[in-house]
């Protein structure tokens, strides 16, 4: 076996091959950093929703939990296909490629939700109280205050979202986005050994991956020691 | 829109997929064990193990947690045919899954562990308890309570995991959906209502968790 | 149970409040007038609502039953922009000190001026410095607070809240973090304060100080007024039980 598959490593990784991998590399990594970036400005204003009190926004703050509550507790493939059918219903011709990204968004938009809003919740509420008491609306509060010292608490969480979720971007392959996990199964059908393909699939994911974590892993560090330095 | 809403069609299914649902809770419910076994192996060898064993652990582990439980999976069904090794879809995915969440329960419990002050066993060592005691009276707890967090958060989403199962012909909760979607073509029905069986089954293995956390091991948690 | 005149004479009016903190009652019925000008002392054990009744007078805690004056007209508590206008006359200093963490010391004492009042963003610089200077950190101005000692945190706290122009200022125990040799700089800016005609209540542990510049001292104790009178009477010839054991214990240590 080993034998055959030193055969096939120079035809595999023919030029046209490379390129096809890189580039469906390309997608797994734009499909989770674009659906992430989306996800998190709705998120973000979902969180926003739940600290405020009046009655008016009641509703809005219900809608804000119920959606943030539900949307982490369903499978990706689950959301993904619904959101395929979904489409198809509306009958909206979009590439498969945004309807994995709307996939992304909506559900980074549930956890991101919910990691800011304990970033927030982590503030003192002395700090809240304080601002109350000098008169800040709730945006200055947010804005002047309470948001300079979250960003602390909400950017490691955050991009280890982010980083979890290039390898659940795999799922998007069944719905036919032509990223990483398809490849590999395109590449498989055209007789190429599987080991040798999926064995490059999963090196590829890990060259992505691994950098990401590492660096991570610095950010964190690095985000935790400024607080620390400071007493 | 063309398209109506007709969910009379799809609630007839609702016994068969619960019964995929209880299928995607036993698979993760043995993946989970088995890779407990992994981690509590994989800890060891890390805490306590020589150079070697150290970087062949900590290979594993960069590598299963770096890539996609899918494409893992996808190795297994597909490249070890070629080396003679023939999996069932269920074989796989229980392999797979057990190597993935391995990888994970290595480095929870790993940092479990460690967490143990050595302040702490001093302290039970000068009180007059022998290994014995320490172990059951200060070490175990203590680690009990450090690592149930962590673990039911990685026991719930190994359970949404395992509607990837569905990709290998698997008959799980995801499975079944995609077989009754054939049969009806009532898709948005379907998938909604898998996706609430899936909500459902969430809260209430987090709820189960969070209350054996609280009455055996006094484990604050919340589901919500 | 003041009369019709000297109701509206009072600057400052807290008739029969009652308030919670969720379910747990902490303020039962509690009347207290002050007139401006004046100097108001709460004393009591802890717990007995002294800091609950500043915070009813800055909006953090809503009574529910009674109401307050504040020259002449009720706060009214469930309209957000009176709220906020009424809040506008009070500046309080907390026990924590509550400094914004995120910004260095001018512009903790600048940001509510400036971003929050309009004011021109010059002429409020200048007059911080002079504050932070007169509370003795003037060369403090732009350290962050993790980095300053809780002393110095007060004297911060002291300058940002005069910095807001208060009628009635509120000071929630801020010597009690205090080391004893920067008690006397802060107690000497409040003397100043007093001298130069701030409407004060201060909750303090500080009896000599209390004494000294308290023109009126309420007793408190479980969330009732329990004794009240001129500074000297209740300090020295505390009448009731309650009041005669507290100063008791506290002239021990």
């Amino acid at each position: 076996m080993l034998a055959r598959l030193f055969e096939e490593i120079p035809r595999f990784f023919s030029h046209y091959n490379t390129i096809f991998l890189l580039k469906a590399a390309a997608t797994t990594l734009c499909l989770s950093a674009g659906g992430c970036i989306m996800g998190l400005l709705i998120g973000f204003s979902l969180a926003l929703i739940r600290i405020t009190r009046g009655q008016l926004l009641l509703p809005a703050r219900i809608l804000s939990i119920s959606y943030v509550e539900s949307f982490r507790r369903v499978p990706f493939l689950v959301t993904l296909l619904f959101m395929f059918f979904v489409y198809h219903a509306l009958n909206l011709t979009v590439s498969v490629f945004i309807v994995g990204l709307t996939t992304v968004c909506l559900i980074a938009a549930s956890y991101t939700g919910e990691i800011v809003r304990a970033g927030m919740e982590s503030v003192h509420i002395t700090q809240w109280e304080a601002t109350e008491a000098m008169n800040f609306t709730l945006v200055q509060k947010l804005r002047l205050v309470i948001l300079p010292q979250a960003w602390k608490v909400i950017l490691p969480p955050l991009f280890y979202f982010f980083l979890g979720f290039i390898k659940d971007t795999a799922l998007a392959s069944q719905i036919g986005v032509v990223e990483l996990t398809y490849s590999g199964k395109v590449l498989n059908n055209k007789g190429f050994s599987a080991a040798l393909v999926f064995g490059t699939v999963l090196a590829l994911y890990f060259t992505i991956s691994y950098p990401l974590a590492r660096f991570g892993a610095w950010m964190e560090k690095k985000v935790g020691v400024s607080k620390d330095r400071r007493r | 829109m063309e398209y109506t809403l007709q969910f009379g069609q799809v609630l007839k299914y609702v016994p068969y997929l619960i019964a995929g649902a209880w299928l995607s809770l036993q698979i993760a419910f043995l993946a989970f064990c088995g890779g407990m076994v992994i981690g509590l192996l994989g800890a060891m060898g890390k805490i306590f193990g020589g150079r070697i064993v150290r970087s062949v652990v900590g290979v594993y582990v960069t590598f299963f947690t770096n890539t996609p439980q899918l494409s893992q999976i996808y190795f297994l069904f597909f490249a070890l045919p070629e080396a003679g090794i023939l999996l069932t879809p269920y074989e796989a995915v229980l392999i797979g899954m057990t190597l993935n969440a391995g990888a994970y329960l290595t480095e929870i419990q790993r940092a479990g562990f460690i967490s143990v002050h050595r302040a702490e066993l001093e302290a039970a060592e000068t009180m007059g308890m022998s290994l014995l005691q320490s172990v059951w009276y200060v070490i175990l707890p203590h680690i009990i309570k450090v690592l149930f967090p962590p673990l039911s958060n990685l026991y719930i989403i190994m359970t949404l995991g395992t509607s990837m199962a569905a990709i290998f012909g698997v008959e799980e909760l995801t499975g079944r959906a995609l077989n009754v979607n054939a049969i009806t073509f009532r898709s948005i029905e379907i998938f909604s209502v898998t996706a609430g069986l899936y909500l459902l089954v969430t809260v209430v293995a987090s709820t189960v968790l969070v209350l054996l956390g609280r009455w055996l091991f006094h484990v604050k948690g919340k589901v919500f | 149970m003041a009369h019709g005149w000297r109701r509206r004479l009072a600057y400052l009016r807290i008739e029969d409040v009652d308030a919670f903190y969720g379910d747990t009652q902490v303020l039962h019925g509690v009347q207290l007038s002050i007139e401006k000008g004046q100097i108001v002392s709460l004393i009591g054990p802890s717990g007995s609502g002294k800091s609950t009744l500043l915070r009813v007078l800055v909006g953090l805690n809503k009574p529910r039953r009674g109401s307050v004056w504040l020259d002449g007209k009720p706060i009214e508590y469930g309209n957000k922009k009176a709220l906020r206008a009424a809040r506008d006359r009070f500046a309080i200093v907390f026990q924590q000190f509550n400094l914004f963490q995120n910004m260095n010391v001018l512009k903790n004492v600048t940001i509510v001026p400036v971003r929050i009042k309009k004011r021109d963003a010059q002429q409020v610089k200048k007059e911080a410095t002079a504050l932070l200077q007169k509370v003795g950190l003037g060369d403090k101005l732009h350290a962050y607070p993790d980095e300053l000692s809780g002393g110095q945190q007060q004297r911060v706290a002291i300058a940002r809240a005069l910095a807001l122009r208060p009628d009635v200022l509120l000071l929630d125990e801020v010597t009690s973090a205090l080391d004893p040799e920067l008690i006397n700089e802060v107690l000497d800016t409040i003397r100043l304060l007093a001298k130069e005609g701030m409407t004060m209540v201060i909750v303090s542990h500080e009896m000599a100080f209390v004494r000294e510049v308290a023109s009126k001292v309420l007793f408190m104790d479980e969330g009732r007024i329990v004794e009240a009178g001129e500074a000297k009477e209740v300090l020295d010839n505390p009448k009731t039980d309650r009041a005669k054991e507290f100063m008791a214990k506290i002239l021990r240590e």
